[in-house]
């Protein structure tokens, strides 16, 4: 199921939530909204899910106007940052609840449970209650729970935001799978860049409210459509006015045209690569990387003054 | 020594006042009712008019209390889960009965449903007794009791938080299934605590059903207005007698809810 987003503003008081947000999400891809906090990506997502409403703007779903629809009629699957675990129901029964409440048969129930419960990896679980569960196991309970009355879009707030460095990088990979099985629709929201980079195929990227570029993982690195967009996908040194990515920065020994004074502060060997970080006269930080050749070749030490220059330039209209 | 005073200082303080205040005179009705065997406190409680004053008593609480366990766990909803023009004046209204003295709603409800009453003549002229009859009684008790179930349930809702249940719309689950399987099972102990406190104070209740009522014997008098009945009659014994058996019930309430309390904490 395709979702298309047209002009949804939505302000909290004084708080410009969203601002004339257009989007459009293919069916069965797998999209990230992704921004730092407060830049409405979740006031966004709850609105797609019909658990808020926008003051202006439609939503589509499968090209049909779904603005006014509850979410109990828009055949969504909804994942909570913070499991929203039925606490009373043991996993089984919160996996059901989609299915009992649509009243099917109880055997279509427990085959369907089952099934769910190997496909994320929780059988023999059945029995427990939330409260039994790490975070992890919980949070796949509620993948599975979302995904029984299978839904033709799945949305998930912040899914992995609860839990440890470890389990998060785990059930990412996990959710990547996952979506090449069961290929629904999927939009998650993130306010980490790496998790959307590694987890999606389209990111929409948010601030303040508004749209400010849509594209691939790689486009939004490659060709970022503002300073602010390039500051958020990965690192950014400031050199002398211009935006420059660490690989993209050049050392020299001796002055030269173009070039600022700066020192090393650190070195770092990464295997092929190296990582160099440097202050310039002001102070601020400056992150090179470059080959081990090249590291090799110009034998540098703590504390040297080198010259540091932009490869390729990137200049934002303000 | 002072780690000592000071361990025991207030724990004997809260021992003693309650001793004082609560046990001592309790003890002293039990002693005086079984002062001459159980015979007498045992003719007093099988007379025609203090059954019927229990059976009143009964009646009046099996109507007031699912009354107000509706009302509370809609009211809390609504407090916690709404926004609407004048919450905050319905969240100040809920503990207006723990506020107001009992007598003062007695002499409302005289004044509503009374001959000269706004209600009152309309209510005569066809036909329907409220005042001195059963009807003003309940709704003199349903006032008294109202804020307990509402006021356990409000903090539980609150605690719990909107995520289970907006979890189960995304599932398809209506309102009404979302309530029924989500929510009451969330705030079943809460329901129950508030249940068991509005049931003791329906028990219990006095001085706005004693202006109500009319206080005919074996008519409109409850429990506790046989009390004062009968030890203004002097039968010491009687008095006595029913005292114990109120007693006893608001003895097993606490009971009830100390045994439920701790369930309900490692329920959730």
């Amino acid at each position: 199921m395709s979702i298309l987003v047209r002009n949804v503003s939505r302000r909290f008081g004084d708080f410009v939530a969203l601002d004339d947000v257009s989007l459009e999400v293919e069916s069965g891809s797998l999209t990230a909204l992704l921004g730092p906090s407060g830049s409405g990506k979740s006031t966004l997502l709850r609105i797609i899910a019909g658990l808020e409403h926008p003051d202006s703007g439609r939503i589509l779903l499968s090209g049909k106007d779904a603005t006014a629809l509850t979410p109990q009629k828009r055949n969504i699957g909804f994942v909570f940052q913070h499991y929203a675990a039925f606490k009373h129901m043991t996993v089984r029964d919160n996996i059901a609840f989609g299915l009992k409440v649509r009243k099917r048969p109880k055997t279509e129930i427990r085959d369907r449970v089952d099934e769910l419960l190997s496909l994320v990896q929780l059988d023999g679980l059945g029995d427990r209650y939330p409260s039994q569960l790490s975070g992890g196991q919980r949070q796949r309970m509620g993948l599975a729970r979302a995904l029984a009355p299978e839904p033709e879009v799945l949305l998930l707030d912040e899914p992995f935001g609860a839990l440890d460095a470890r389990v998060r990088a785990e059930l990412r990979e996990w959710l990547t799978r996952l979506h090449d099985v069961v290929h629904v629709t999927t939009v998650f929201v993130t306010h980490d860049q790496e998790e959307a980079m590694e987890v999606a195929d389209q990111i929409t990227l948010l601030h303040e409210g508004r749209v400010v570029q849509v594209g691939g993982p790689r486009q939004l690195y490659d060709e970022p459509a503002s300073e602010f967009v390039m500051r958020f996908i990965g690192d950014a040194s400031d050199i002398g006015g211009v935006l420059v990515r660490p690989r993209d920065v050049e050392l020299l020994q001796e002055p030269a045209g173009g070039a600022v004074e700066a020192m090393i502060v650190r070195m770092t060997v990464l295997g092929r690569d190296a990582k160099v970080e440097l202050h310039d006269s002001t102070g601020a930080e400056i992150v090179a990387v470059l080959s081990r050749d090249r590291f090799d070749d110009l034998d540098l030490w703590r504390g040297q003054t080198v010259w540091v220059r932009a490869r390729r330039k990137r200049v934002f209209a303000a | 020594m002072t780690s000592l005073v000071s361990r025991l200082g207030p724990r004997s303080v809260a021992l003693g006042y309650l001793a004082v205040i609560l046990v001592g005179p309790l003890a002293i009705v039990f002693w005086r009712t079984f002062e001459d065997g159980f015979g007498p406190a045992w003719d007093a409680l099988t007379t025609p008019e203090t059954f019927n004053a229990f059976r009143l008593t009964l009646i009046i609480t099996a109507i007031a209390v699912p009354v107000n366990t509706v009302f509370g766990i809609v009211c809390a909803l609504a407090i916690v889960r709404k926004t609407f023009p004048g919450k905050s004046i319905l969240n100040a209204f809920i503990d207006l009965p723990l506020a107001l003295s009992p007598v003062v709603v007695g002499l409302s409800l005289f004044l509503l449903y009374g001959q000269d009453g706004w209600f009152g003549s309309w209510l005569s002229e066809h036909g329907i007794d409220v005042l001195f009859a059963l009807p003003a009684m309940v709704i003199a008790t349903i006032f008294v009791s109202l804020p307990f179930v509402a006021r356990e349930v409000v903090p539980t809702l609150k605690e719990i938080g909107d995520d289970q249940e907006q979890a189960a719309w995304t599932l398809g689950a209506s309102g009404w299934q979302t309530f029924r399987r989500i929510t009451l099972p969330s705030i079943r102990w809460a329901v129950i605590y508030g249940v068991i406190l509005t049931t003791a104070r329906c028990l219990g209740e006095y001085g706005a059903v004693a202006v109500v009522s009319g206080r005919l014997q074996g008519q409109t008098e409850t429990a506790t207005l046989r009390v004062q009945e009968r030890y203004e009659a002097f039968d010491l014994a009687g008095a006595y007698a029913i005292s114990i058996v109120l007693a006893c019930i608001a003895i097993l309430v606490l009971v009830a809810m100390t045994v439920i309390r701790p369930r309900g904490e490692e329920a959730t």
